[in-house]
């Protein structure tokens, strides 16, 4: 059963993770975005991380892929690239996918990586842990991500200002 | 609740790292790299947390949480880079970005 659940949840996930890549026009390949993510919350309750499943629905699914669907609707990019498979760039795209495949693959399938037996962790005292965890080890890296967080929503307000010198020049 | 191996969150995960890496380098719209980017961004997560689950450490996922940060704050300010750009330039597709070149 669980198995067949991790089997659906990863054929789901690549599926969509493909059509983000190939889908010509840019609405459906971050619709795509979203389910992909939906597919990797579902691997993610399925290693315990329930919080973080959450955390990556609500963030990642309902602000960062609707801002992605609002910029591309903005934009209005008409479907003018031509997806042709040529060039020097899609050699090497091709050449790297296989590289890295081969390269975590065969370190994750020659028993490299030894898979000891999980050591359960307390289904309900997670959100405590996280919170001890971040409140205690990580409590410098939580203040510096709230710094980060307010330059970078500066930066985004500076960037999105209108500046009148380049609308003349242009 | 351990559904499958660790091997097989990893071969997950480096299928999608592939993926992502591949339509890095093939798509030429711009917002499709950056969506790319973002695929790249969540298979490492997904790495992350198999191998704390594993291990039974929490670091992983405390991990994941500031990686989630981070990437939203990306991609805030990589979303107001390409509506600058486009703004000036009128396109998003690489190949006719290419003044530095010239």
């Amino acid at each position: 059963m669980a198995p067949f659940l991790f089997l659906l949840f990863a054929i789901f996930t690549v599926l969509c993770a493909v059509g983000v890549v190939v889908n010509k026009n840019a609405v459906n390949a971050s619709i795509c975005l979203i389910l992909c993510l939906v597919g990797v919350a579902g691997l993610f309750v399925q290693l315990d991380a329930y919080l973080l499943a959450f955390v990556l629905l609500l963030v990642y699914a309902g602000a960062v892929a609707a801002l992605f669907l609002f910029i591309v609707m903005l934009l209005d990019v008409q479907g003018k690239e031509t997806f042709g498979l040529r060039g020097i760039r899609t050699i090497a795209g091709f050449v790297a996918f296989a590289l890295l495949l081969a390269g975590i693959g065969s370190v994750a399938l020659k028993g490299q990586i030894v898979s000891s037996v999980p050591v359960p962790v307390a289904g309900g005292a997670q959100l405590k842990l996280y919170a001890y965890q971040l409140f205690t080890t990580y409590l410098l890296p939580v203040q510096i991500i709230g710094f980060l967080l307010l330059i970078s929503m500066l930066g985004v307000i500076v960037l999105s200002k209108k500046h009148p010198t380049a609308e003349d020049a242009s | 609740m351990m559904t499958a191996s660790l091997n097989a969150y990893v071969i997950v995960s480096a299928v999608l790292f592939a993926i992502g890496f591949f339509g890095v380098l093939v798509r030429r719209n711009t917002l499709i790299v950056f969506m790319s980017l973002e695929l790249m961004l969540i298979a490492s997560t997904l790495a992350l947390v198999a191998f704390s689950r594993v291990n039974g450490t929490m670091d992983g996922n405390v991990f994941v949480f500031f990686i989630l940060t981070v990437a939203a704050a990306e991609v805030a300010v990589g979303l107001a880079i390409i509506v600058a750009l486009f703004r000036r330039r009128h396109t998003v597709q690489i190949d006719q970005l290419d003044t530095l070149k010239n």
